[in-house]
């Protein structure tokens, strides 16, 4: 690890203001993904912004079926959450699957985000559920928020403060894992709408989660896992890696994708 | 037999150390003035070194020092060793290339050791690694086992093509007239995996130098601390052996990579006289996986000749070896002399010839890994026994019990006397465990619910309680490996083993302390087992090879013998009878037919305080120590059998079942046994499903972190089912074979076994990851879809 100055502020306008000032800066989440890399020195930022003590970046929210998750919510809140049980329990599945006790009890949802690995989970429930991603600044869909691998619409010194999203009548998420990593090698995200079915793909694509279009009008006709027999995804345009090619990881797709449509039907 | 003796499942008397975070490993050891030692590591798999500018580097703040390979070689610090030497066919000797501690002109692996800083703090001796600059002229790197000796690269100017030996063993002529005469021959194409031992705790080295005393100290994580010394001192020449005190304190899991002397030991000691301060290398784990030596990486074609009886009549195996960029210090030994004299598994085999070419790579040497020879040829028998089995369409458990050798001792075509063993005991034993009588009606269960399930055995052998000392030198080891053992009783009765074994997670402070309570009928609370450092223990050849309970044990066992022998005198004075009449038992010296008796503590003391007899007759105290060399390997056998059920949609193979019936003649202590069983097991498994360290074809290691790199995990794994059959061993007085590694030697067959058995082809590689089964399965699936 570089030195670093260390920053805790304690509310986003000061944190908004130390990024402003400060040079070379990277805020701090639960820090498994940026620690990590610091320690290796592939990243040193000058200045760390710990966000852990800003407490409007906290707490989870239901109005209506509208949902709201602060940022800093860690993997372990968003599983064991009675609330999204009830409401959106997909999600709280999806977040037990996340890594071990040690990751989900340090690793937050605004920090899984803002990363974007492309084999991470969350991003494909931010799609599939359709999540407006809550900056400091602006409000952005989820469609235009994932711009490809690590990459995303957030501009230097933009915080996420919040996620928030309606919940869907049904929804299931069901994840192959890496056997080495345990990060999603194929995850795919279902959720059925009132104004239609959402198939949302992590680990997967060449370039980041997506979105299965052909999916989504094969189950928007018929949602049942028979409706995705024969549909595919493009070979060509799948990641493929020492674990995976793209052959294997296109099959995977349809398979994981039947069985979380299996999985949010027989929810009821 | 005491509470705590032979045979008892005693708690492990180390673990209350161990779970409370009391250990003591070699980065706990923090000395006075200590630097920090970080090595600069080559980025390229082979590489002339044009020139090193350590300008920079040197005036970097909290810089003490940064050497080169130079600075070695002006201090006359010889290059690091392989200690056993094999001869080729021809018989010249193997093509051992120069092996620098520092790189001097050319690199020759990832993570090859270019210069070492030492600083204040490690993050200063990084961020001055950083400040060299290294003119590299990148070279082209050969790493593929087969392709090595037809490679344009040249990885040492003694082997233009990159061969170190072409070794043989057997007997070639009958072997070629067997398979000439065999009504079938099954062939065979295996490639055995590399993997990366990954013990818990890295690496890690402390090197002091003492002024005064003109002594060095060594804090080192070996299995093998005077080895280490011998080779420092004789070999390399840091230091004289005299002068040099090595200690291995806890270390925390060895597989192997713990053995061997490695280049940042002996920089440690040597930088730490040159700066006048203690110097500290703690690998991390990015350094562990580039630089521990890797174990496996064999590729091998074999065939195997049955006659119209279904007998197994010969056996011919032709392996290639990856050595790695360098000999590590017994890397030779291991695709040799510990691979092909187990190529005749259990089987009655009367022609087996086996030819191996070791080769060298752009890549981590390869040494001794958790079963060091003897998995690579379990795996090579076991998986051509089942193909031999499934193509004459017999079951390959009759296959097996029809060619088993069953009479004892037997002299196999590949230099081994098996000593004794019941085979086809195990194989009832597992037999009736793994309820294999109703696997069919499983599979069909499995069927109904569209899964694959197949069913695998694995009938090993292994040679281990390494080895009579004559022997394994007329087979070229530099060295002995008979065991040492002292033990000193005090004059309360209580009792100090100093041992040459070394545990690194075995429970030596248990099992040995057992045999003690055992022989001399104390409690193994009054027995200390002291192991780990050369200024203690005299000599002694330290642990690998599941040596430590038949050679280890047994030398203490003589030691003990003669600590009694020495007591009887002593008691005779005592108890005024004739040395003649003095019995030992259940802790007691009494006089044969009184009920005159002391308590062997009572003797200890009448030792020390010498009052009742001349000290001119006889000396006083009680201490005695034994050297013990082995006459024989010992022959630990058994029977797994794994049933696995495939998900054909995804490649997900789960293991449903693992029954282990396994022979390791007398046991000290079954917990301990079951637990070696299980983590061997559980690496076995790793082989067979998941692991695989991968170099690309530019030298870089893509497996290089647990990212990549998958260890088991409990989830991997079913709960075990262990049974044990008991043939004692007949060339050691405790009867022990030896359990330390039987578990990853007899796994990868069975699992694959299975596997092939579920597919309904052999065509699947280790690791069967689930991407290479779900290919496998698709390929099953194909002739199906003709029906
Ligand atoms: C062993 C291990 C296993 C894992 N397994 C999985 C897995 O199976 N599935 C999975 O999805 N993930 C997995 N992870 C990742 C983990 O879930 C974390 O969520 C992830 O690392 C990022 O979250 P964090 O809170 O740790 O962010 P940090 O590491 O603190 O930050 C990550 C990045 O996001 C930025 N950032 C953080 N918060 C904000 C914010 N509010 N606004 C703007 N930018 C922000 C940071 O500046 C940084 O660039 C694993 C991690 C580890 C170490």
């Amino acid at each position: 690890m570089y030195a670093f100055e260390y920053h805790r502020p304690t509310s986003v306008k000061e944190a908004a203001g130390l990024a402003g000032t400060a040079e070379d800066i990277k805020f701090l989440a639960g820090g498994h993904t940026l620690l990590p890399t610091m320690k290796l020195r592939l990243a040193g930022p000058a200045n760390l912004i710990d966000l852990s003590q800003i407490a409007e970046l906290r707490g989870i929210e239901r109005s209506g079926d509208t949902i709201t998750i602060g940022a800093m919510m860690k993997h372990a809140e968003v599983a064991n959450s009675a609330e999204l049980k009830e409401a959106i329990p997909a999600l709280a599945e999806m977040a037990e699957l996340i890594g071990d006790p040690h990751v989900r009890n340090r690793g937050t949802i605004g920090g899984s985000i803002a990363n974007n690995d492309p084999s991470a989970d969350y991003p494909a429930a931010c799609l599939a559920l359709n999540v407006t991603i809550i900056t400091n600044q602006r409000k952005i869909a989820a469609d235009d928020f994932f711009q490809g691998i690590f990459t995303t619409a957030l501009e230097e010194g933009e915080i996420i403060t919040q996620v928030s999203f309606k919940a869907p009548s049904q929804a299931a998420y069901v994840k192959f894992r890496n056997p080495a990593s345990r990060y999603a090698l194929v995850g795919v995200f279902v959720a059925k709408h009132a104004d239609g079915v959402r198939v949302a793909v992590t680990g997967a694509g060449s370039n980041g989660v997506f979105r299965a279009a052909d999916m989504e009008q094969a189950l928007n006709g018929n949602f049942a896992a028979e409706a995705l027999n024969g549909v595919t995804v493009a070979e060509s345009e799948m990641n493929s890696d020492m674990h995976a090619d793209a052959a294997y990881r296109a099959h995977l797709v349809g398979v994981m994708a039947r069985r979380a449509v299996q999985a949010a039907t027989s929810r009821g | 037999m005491t509470a705590t003796g032979i045979g008892a499942p005693v708690r492990r008397k180390e673990d209350q150390r161990f779970v409370t975070g009391q250990g003591r490993y070699v980065d706990d050891f923090n000395r006075p003035g200590q630097a920090h030692a970080y090595f600069l590591r080559s980025p390229h798999a082979h590489a002339a070194i044009r020139s090193i500018d350590t300008g920079l580097a040197m005036i970097m703040p909290g810089v003490i020092a940064v050497f080169t390979g130079d600075d070695l070689a002006a201090d006359k610090i010889g290059g690091l060793i392989c200690g056993w030497m094999i001869h080729s066919k021809d018989g010249s000797p193997m093509k051992a290339g120069p092996h620098p501690a520092l790189a001097q002109g050319k690199v020759r692996y990832v993570g090859d050791h270019v210069a070492v800083v030492i600083a204040e703090t490690l993050a200063q001796a990084k961020d001055a690694a950083e400040a060299i600059v290294v003119d590299y002229d990148v070279l082209p790197a050969v790493v593929d086992t087969a392709q090595a000796t037809k490679a344009q690269v040249q990885v040492h100017d003694v082997s233009p093509d990159n061969t170190v030996f072409n070794w043989h063993l057997g007997n070639k002529d009958e072997t070629e007239a067997a398979f000439a005469r065999a009504k079938h021959v099954t062939k065979i194409d295996l490639v055995n995996n590399r993997l990366v031992p990954n013990p818990i705790e890295p690496r890690a080295a402390v090197g002091e130098y003492d002024f005064g005393t003109d002594n060095y100290t060594l804090y080192t994580t070996s299995q093998n601390p005077h080895v280490a010394r011998l080779v420092l001192s004789a070999f390399i020449g840091v230091a004289p052996e005299h002068k040099l005190r090595v200690i291995a304190p806890d270390v925390g899991g060895g597989f192997g990579s713990k053995i061997f002397i490695y280049a940042e030991e002996t920089v440690c000691v040597w930088a730490a006289k040159k700066v006048k301060r203690p110097v500290k290398w703690t690998s991390d784990r990015s350094e562990a996986f580039l630089s521990d030596a890797h174990g496996r990486d064999h590729v091998t074609h074999a065939e195997m000749a049955t006659d119209e009886t279904g007998k197994i009549i010969a056996l011919r195996v032709h392996t290639t070896a990856n050595l790695g960029a360098y000999l590590s210090t017994f890397s030779s030994s291991v695709p040799t002399y510990l691979y092909a004299p187990l190529l005749s598994g259990q089987y009655d085999i009367p022609a087996i010839y086996c030819e191996v070419d070791g080769v060298y790579t752009n890549t981590a040497p390869v040494d001794a890994y958790r079963g060091a020879g003897r998995p690579e040829a379990t795996f090579v028998v076991e998986r051509l026994v089942e193909k031999t089995a499934r193509e004459l369409g017999q079951n390959p458990a009759e296959f097996r019990r029809k060619n088993y050798i069953t009479q004892f001792p037997h002299v196999t075509p590949v230099i081994m006397t098996y000593d004794t063993g019941d085979y086809a005991a195990s194989l009832d034993k597992a037999l009736e465990i793994a309820d294999y009588k109703n696997f069919d009606s499983r599979k069909q269960e499995s069927a109904r619910r569209g899964k694959l399930r197949g069913i695998g055995f694995s009938s090993y052998i292994e040679a281990c309680g390494i080895a009579p000392s004559q022997a394994v030198g007329s087979l070229g080891a530099g060295v002995g490996l008979w065991e040492s053992a002292e033990v000193r009783v005090n004059p309360t009765g209580s009792v100090e083993v100093l041992t040459g074994s070394h545990s690194h997670g075995q429970g030596h402070e248990t099992t040995f302390a057992q045999l003690v309570s055992d022989r001399l009928g104390i409690s193994i609370d009054q027995v200390s087992i002291v192991h780990g450092d050369t200024d203690k223990v005299q000599f002694g050849m330290g642990t690998y090879g599941s040596r430590s309970g038949a050679v280890g044990m047994s030398a203490i066992a003589k030691a003990i013998d003669k600590v009694i022998a020495k007591g009887k005198k002593v008691a005779a004075h005592v108890l005024e009878a004739s040395e003649g009449d003095i019995e030992f038992k259940d802790g007691q010296f009494g006089v044969a037919g009184t009920d005159r008796s002391m308590a062997f503590g009572e003797i200890a003391l009448q030792a020390y305080i010498a009052h009742k007899f001349s000290g001119q007759d006889l000396e006083p105290g009680l201490k005695e120590g034994a050297f013990y060399d082995p006459t024989n390997f010992t022959f630990p056998a058994g029977v797994h059998i794994c049933e696995v059920e495939i998900d054909p949609d995804t490649g997900v193979t789960k293991i449903e079942r693992w029954t282990a019936v396994d022979d390791f003649g007398v046991i000290i202590n079954p917990m301990i046994v079951e637990g070696q069983v299980h983590g061997g097991i559980a690496q076995g498994v790793g082989q067979a499903l998941l692991e695989g360290a991968f170099y690309d074809e530019s030298g870089q290691l893509i497996t290089a972190s647990f990212n990549d790199y998958c260890m088991p995990r409990a989830i991997d794994l079913p709960s075990f089912q262990v049974g044990m059959t008991v043939t004692p061993c007949p060339s050691n007085p405790l009867g022990i074979k030896g359990c330390g590694e039987a578990g990853a030697i007899a796994a990868p067959p069975a699992v694959i076994n299975a596997i092939t058995d579920a597919l309904g082809h052999e065509d699947i590689a280790m690791p069967a990851t689930p991407q290479a089964v779900w290919r496998a399965a698709q390929k099953a699936r194909m002739p199906m879809a003709a029906e």
